[in-house]
């Protein structure tokens, strides 16, 4: 059975996300042929956005500009969102498990009074049923959900399912919707850009990670160094948290993010269960510790018993020296 | 003011999962106080210490939840409601729980009403902005502070890293990020003084709804764990050879360089 999809696109820094593209491949899979509807908000001219959007498997796009939409508010965005779905009447709504997707699809799904599978890493159809796989107790189970009733809605984690590649040679309509977006409730004063390079811990490829054996605020200088040179995000433990070591909002763990990068350095971490159940699914493991028992070499692909200060940094050359050789 | 607390008890966060007959095993495993659900718990409790009124801490499970009830009146909460779901709702999701709250909520005057940003187990972080929608009042979620000026509420929210901070009013509802406070444990005295305040029990009925209006729009249909990670290779050398080892491991084998 075809369905009509909606996917809510979401810009950072002025470009599309790239979980962006992979909610338009998974609402490529829901829709069983069916029309892909993309949506973008902003205050900025969207056409180019909304182009890429097409390039990469979206049929058409429509975009709601206008100067209340010039940074994420739920209630904004919320109201430029249902306006679209209200015209558009999808049969299922897609978009990525980001802190904008989080924060607003809850508000859509209440106000459409219908489910929402959040986080989903996986979605397959099996007989009659679109199957959602997502992680729970952050990623020390998963579970299979399907939706009973109403919309198939959906967010899903960045970096698990494939975007489809880029074709542009694909044309689609990218059409600009006016919607009156009526007062905001909440009203941003201020944005402190704490995050260095923009790459973002739950979107990383590369995640070099610290815990308490970074012994200080400082001792998280040569792990910066490896990330930079690896492109990577910087992540911790809670102990390194806890320990003001670093900023909550690097913490990986069941409280704290739960990510799947594709290499995920862990520097000084112990490996407490909590901090296992937020990276453990990443798809390789490098271990550093003094500590040969440390429970981190148990999920670890590769370990190096031995003192961080000494290893990361010879680390960074070692990639520093390859790079420049590839 | 009144200040509401969603709260959900949750599995400690060290136990192991185990599945049994496609269920996760609850028989022996430790509970606790969602942890983001302790953070709004503590907010509440010194936004109450500051402006006066009195903290309710609300729940949907079964008698057992209870003992968390009388944990969060233990660290300073005023008043408890668990409501009672064991005899009428087998399964729920997200529209469950909110259909529940909504009407719970919906002879309340909330000033306020603060939960955890996401809870550690199903870990959906919806009930919070779905409840706000279905009691049209504004919402904002994982937040880092909050200051009640007058009818200016002054938050700041964590935002991938980045901080935003916002003004908005009341009433309000806000999901709590780590970092908002240092959640307090239980005195002695708290614990005693618990024992003594109220702990509401409500039903369905009491709420006049129905199984019916309350019917999931998701349902599980498996659950498993993932594959059990096999330790992998320590290497061995000096660090400079082990280094150029793991960085040839990493390209050649991994692929991921």
């Amino acid at each position: 059975m075809s369905r009509k999809m909606l996917v809510i696109g979401e810009a950072r820094d002025g470009a599309l996300r790239n979980v962006t593209f992979e909610a338009i491949a998974a609402a490529t899979k829901v829709s069983d042929g069916g029309e892909i509807v993309g949506v973008l908000c902003g205050s900025e001219n969207l056409e180019e956005m909304g182009q890429e959007m097409v390039y990469y498997g979206a049929d058409r796009v429509v975009t709601v500009q206008n100067n209340k939409l010039t940074t994420y508010t739920s209630d904004g965005f919320g109201q430029a969102v249902m306006a679209v779905i209200e015209e558009e009447k999808p049969e299922g709504i897609i978009m990525g498990h980001t802190a904008i997707g989080k924060d607003l699809t809850p508000k859509l799904a209440s106000k459409l009074e219908t489910g929402l599978i959040s986080d989903a890493v996986d979605i397959e159809e099996t007989g009659e049923n679109m199957v959602f796989t997502r992680p729970i107790y952050s990623g020390k189970a998963f579970e299979k959900k399907i939706i009973t009733d109403g919309l198939m809605f959906a967010t899903i984690r960045p970096n698990n399912i494939k975007a489809l590649n880029r074709d542009d040679s694909r044309s689609g309509s990218v059409s600009a919707k006016e919607v009156d977006i009526a007062d905001l409730r909440t009203i941003i004063q201020d944005i402190i850009r704490k995050t260095s390079d923009g790459v973002d811990l739950s979107e990383a490829n590369i995640i070099v990670a610290g815990g308490r054996g970074v012994k200080s605020a400082e001792g998280f200088k040569p792990l910066e160094e490896l990330a930079d040179v690896l492109g990577a995000a910087l992540g911790a433990s809670r102990g390194a948290c806890d320990a003001e070591y670093c900023d909550y909002s690097l913490q990986i763990g069941q409280t704290g993010k739960v990510v799947t990068p594709d290499l995920y350095i862990a520097c000084g971490i112990s490996g407490a269960i909590q901090h296992l159940a937020g990276m453990s699914n990443s798809k390789v493991i490098v271990a550093i510790n003094k500590d040969p028992e440390a429970n981190i070499f148990n999920v670890a692909d590769y370990g190096i018993v031995g003192d961080l200060f000494d290893v990361v940094p010879k680390l960074t050359e070692q990639i520093k020296e390859i790079k420049v050789n590839s | 003011m009144n200040i509401y607390v969603l709260m959900k008890r949750t599995f400690d966060t060290e136990e192991k999962i185990v599945i049994e007959d496609s269920r996760i095993e609850e028989e022996g495993a430790e509970f606790i106080i969602n942890p983001y659900d302790e953070y709004a718990i503590e907010e509440a409790i010194q936004l109450r210490d500051e402006h006066g009124g009195e903290v309710t801490v609300v729940t949907i499970g079964g008698e057992d939840a209870e003992k968390q009830l009388r944990t969060a009146l233990a660290m300073g909460a005023d008043k408890s409601v668990l409501i009672n779901t064991e005899d009428d709702v087998e399964e729920g999701d997200q529209y469950t729980t909110v259909k529940i709250l909504e009407a719970f909520f919906a002879d309340k005057d909330a000033d306020l009403i603060l939960a955890g940003n996401v809870a550690i187990d199903e870990a959906s972080g919806q009930v919070g902005p779905r409840l706000a929608e279905r009691m049209d009042i504004p919402y904002v979620t994982t937040i880092t502070n909050i200051e009640i000026d007058g009818e200016t509420v002054h938050i700041e929210r964590d935002v991938e890293g980045d901080v935003e901070k916002i003004d908005s009013s009341l009433p309000l509802l806000v999901t709590c990020q780590q970092g908002l406070n240092e959640p307090r444990y239980p005195s002695l005295p708290g614990i005693m003084k618990a024992k003594k305040k109220p702990l509401e029990e409500l039903e369905l009925d009491d709420l006049d709804l129905e199984e019916d209006d309350v019917e999931m729009k998701t349902k599980t249909i498996e659950i498993y764990l993932p594959p059990e990670k096999e330790a992998g290779r320590v290497l061995e050398g000096e660090v400079e050879d082990q280094v150029k080892e793991l960085v040839t491991l990493l390209r050649d084998e991994a692929k991921v360089l």
